[in-house]
């Protein structure tokens, strides 16, 4: 696997924070590298290792206008993140490797973040053949996703599974069991009856998770779970790890935060697949996250573009960005009124994702390169159209205020936000 | 109230008043003043027969001018977003835009880019809020009163938004409401809207006022149930299956032979016909309601 992100010269800095628990230092970085770490300074903003996210749509190649690597990891760095994995159902499907090396090519020119790539488990993400995965993995693919849509085919699943013992990369999975979710556009519940909105039932999602859960089991190769939302996928998936199933999971803030009466405003920027679920979903996905059988937050930022937004809630796409708002959220609905401790936030939005990819895990010690967020507990700020990096700002958030602010980014060794 | 998007925008003042202004306003001859000089657009993207006339005729009873655009043969066939649509329309200042669009929630972009009164005359699937106004207009005038009022919904409620408004407004008046139909088409937790839901056809037996949804064909392409001649066999409404005195609604158009039998559809006991007359009344009164400055029933009305 390979990240990669402009070239350029590591910064050295000294920078000073308090750590979870009071205890306030300052850190000498040099040429990237953390080189010293002492007890002393007076500053009241939190000093963290950087965040990592998993599910991030760059939109590039073909919807340049929504969002590019640049814009993108522009977004993620203002957002707190060191590194990034970026979906591949783009135009074209990065799902041979001429596209894969043209874009960890572009990357290197225009990425201010570290970016990975994962490339399609199937050819144009037809659910049919499965891709070039050992040469896309020679490549560099992060991992292999058809995420947007469910590998529909047990068969093709398993192949896809076996072949990982070739590529030793990871299948992240958007589980959805099609016939059950058809036109579904809401979670199927009283709120689906009273909007009159096509339900997508819970089931849509868990059975497919169940599927997926057993043949990973079956073929002893360990999957990830993309964007949880329904409380039987988390029940499926304890159920799995406690069998010894290598398996790892994710979920947005959305679905940590919203539930779908929210979208009784029938507000486009509510409508996402998975669809946001009903209060006992989002509580067992924050329980799930809290223990840890969820071990990662993930943005699953899906830029739009306005017009395509501005659409009635019933034509518009799913998706809504989020990486620029992620740690507000959870910080602000979930750590301030005391339902996460906010160690657990840093590591689920850190070093979670990063050991659930085998990814670095961004820390805080003294030989380490230098992947750091400063973060004001204190701020309050509003979400507004105007204030995003992001190309898009179909943000789920628009207009709320959110307390705590992303101060300054450091990722691979240097400054690339604040 | 400044729009009329859902049955939920009411309150039971409200809904009480807007009928009550339809009740002084049924019957009246010639045109009312009350509207002159104002603008009302109906703009409809999907076909409809009673509810773009009926809305087009109580603008001008109230004398309105009006303008009736059709999605076919307008820019909309051009490709024209819906935005671009209603900000054009809206350059013309109109009072009030009436639209019915095949997605849940256009009306909701019509308020955000005009400064007019916006009536949702048939969002997809979500709201039909006149046509449940006129049914419980018709109801009154049927029963007397909605007190101890028990109303069975008969069909596929699953996709009706007559269905969605109507259990809304009898909510309001606290009417008793049992949804009957196939398993496949009572949506799940359509409870919460506090109704019962059941597919048995025996429900019907203690209902005054049997409302019954219309079937469409297309529900059949996608196996919600088996045929057509299984629903018919089930749940259609035969004179068998009622009771003397049982009244018969449909919001129109109704299948013959299929959800309802001729002879319910054609007895002295169907109110389909004055749920067609008192569409103009009621739509009148939202207008009204909507657009005279002290919503209060017009004088001449009254004397009238």
């Amino acid at each position: 696997m390979t990240l990669v992100c402009k070239n350029g010269r590591s910064d050295s800095l000294v920078l000073e924070g308090r750590l979870v628990g009071d205890r306030c230092v300052t850190i000498t970085v040099e040429e990237g590298v953390i080189t010293q770490i002492e007890p002393k300074g007076s500053s009241r903003a939190l000093l963290a290792p950087a965040f990592v996210d998993p599910h991030v749509h760059l939109r590039t190649p073909g919807r340049e206008d929504e969002e590019t690597i640049a814009s993108g990891t522009a977004a993620a760095a203002a957002g707190g993140y060191c590194a990034i994995l970026a979906m591949p159902n783009t135009d074209p499907v990065v799902d041979s490797a001429p596209v894969l090396r043209g874009l960890l090519a572009a990357a290197r020119r225009e990425a201010s973040v570290p970016v990975g790539f994962m490339a399609a488990i199937s050819r144009s993400l037809a659910g049919d053949q499965l891709t070039d995965m050992g040469e896309l993995s020679d490549a560099g693919a992060a991992a292999f996703t058809d995420d947007g849509r469910p590998v529909r085919s047990a068969g093709l699943m398993r192949r896809a599974l076996q072949y990982g013992v070739v590529t030793g990369s990871k299948l992240a999975l958007h589980c959805e069991e099609p016939t059950l979710s058809g036109d579904g556009q809401v979670h199927e519940g009283a709120i689906a009856a009273e909007l009159g909105l096509a339900g997508y039932p819970s089931i849509g999602e868990s059975a497919m998770v169940e599927r997926d859960l057993a043949l990973a089991a079956y073929e002893e190769r360990p999957i990830h779970l993309m964007h949880l939302s329904a409380r039987e996928s988390v029940e499926a998936l304890e159920a799995a790890q406690a069998r010894g199933v290598e398996a790892t999971a994710e979920v947005t803030p959305h679905h940590l935060v919203r539930t779908d009466d929210a979208v009784r405003s029938l507000d486009p920027n509510l409508k996402m697949n998975p669809p946001l679920r009903a209060e006992e979903d989002r509580r067992a996905l924050l329980d799930g996250l809290r223990s840890g059988v969820i071990g990662a937050v993930a943005t699953d930022h899906a830029p739009h573009s306005r017009e395509e937004k501005q659409a009635p809630f019933e034509a518009a796409p799913f998706g809504v960005t989020g990486l620029e708002t992620s740690f507000a959220a959870l910080y602000t609905h979930l750590v301030v009124p005391g339902l996460l401790p906010l160690e657990t936030l840093l590591e689920r939005m850190s070093a979670g994702p990063a050991r659930a990819f085998e990814l670095p895990e961004p820390r805080l010690e003294v030989g380490a390169r230098a992947n750091l967020v400063l973060l004001d507990l204190e701020t309050e700020w509003t979400v507004t159209e105007a204030g995003f990096r992001s190309r898009s700002a179909n943000s789920w958030l628009l207009g709320e205020r959110l307390r705590g602010s992303v101060v300054q980014t450091v990722a691979d060794g240097r400054i690339v936000h604040g | 109230m400044k729009h009329l998007i859902s049955i939920g925008d009411l309150d039971r003042e409200d809904l009480e008043r807007i009928l009550e202004t339809a009740r002084a306003l049924d019957g009246i001859e010639g045109n009312l003043p009350t509207l002159a000089g104002r603008f009302v657009v109906t703009l409809f993207y999907e076909s409809s027969t009673r509810t773009s006339s009926s809305f087009d005729l109580a603008a001008r009873r109230l004398s309105a001018g009006t303008t009736s655009i059709k999605a076919s043969g307008s820019s909309v066939d051009k490709g024209e977003s819906l935005k671009d649509t209603i900000l054009t329309l809206a350059a013309y200042d109109p009072s009030a835009i009436v639209i019915r669009h095949p997605h849940i929630g256009a009306p909701l972009s019509v308020i955000r880019y005009s400064k007019a009164a916006v009536v949702n005359a048939g969002d997809g699937k979500h709201q039909h809020p006149t046509q449940a106004l006129l049914d419980l207009y018709v109801m009154r005038e049927a029963f007397g009163s909605y007190e101890g009022l028990h109303v069975a919904i008969v069909g596929d409620v699953l996709h009706s938004r007559v269905a969605r408004s109507l259990i809304q407004a009898l909510g309001l008046v606290r009417a008793h409401v049992t949804l009957v139909g196939p398993p496949s088409l009572l949506p799940r937790g359509v409870e919460g809207l506090g109704c019962e839901a059941t597919s048995d056809i025996e429900a019907l037996g203690s209902a005054d006022c049997i409302y019954v949804l219309r079937m469409q064909r297309e529900r059949m392409e996608s196996a919600y149930v088996p045929s057509l001649r299984e629903y018919t066999a089930r749940w259609g409404i035969t004179p068998e299956r009622l009771r003397r005195g049982q009244k018969i609604m449909h919001p129109g158009p109704i299948n013959r032979g299929v959800e309802i039998d001729s002879r319910v559809a054609d007895s002295p006991d169907s109110l389909i016909l004055e749920q067609v007359r008192a569409g103009l009344a009621v739509r009148m009164a939202v207008l009204h309601e909507l657009l005279a400055a002290d919503a209060r029933v017009p004088e001449s009305a009254v004397v009238a």
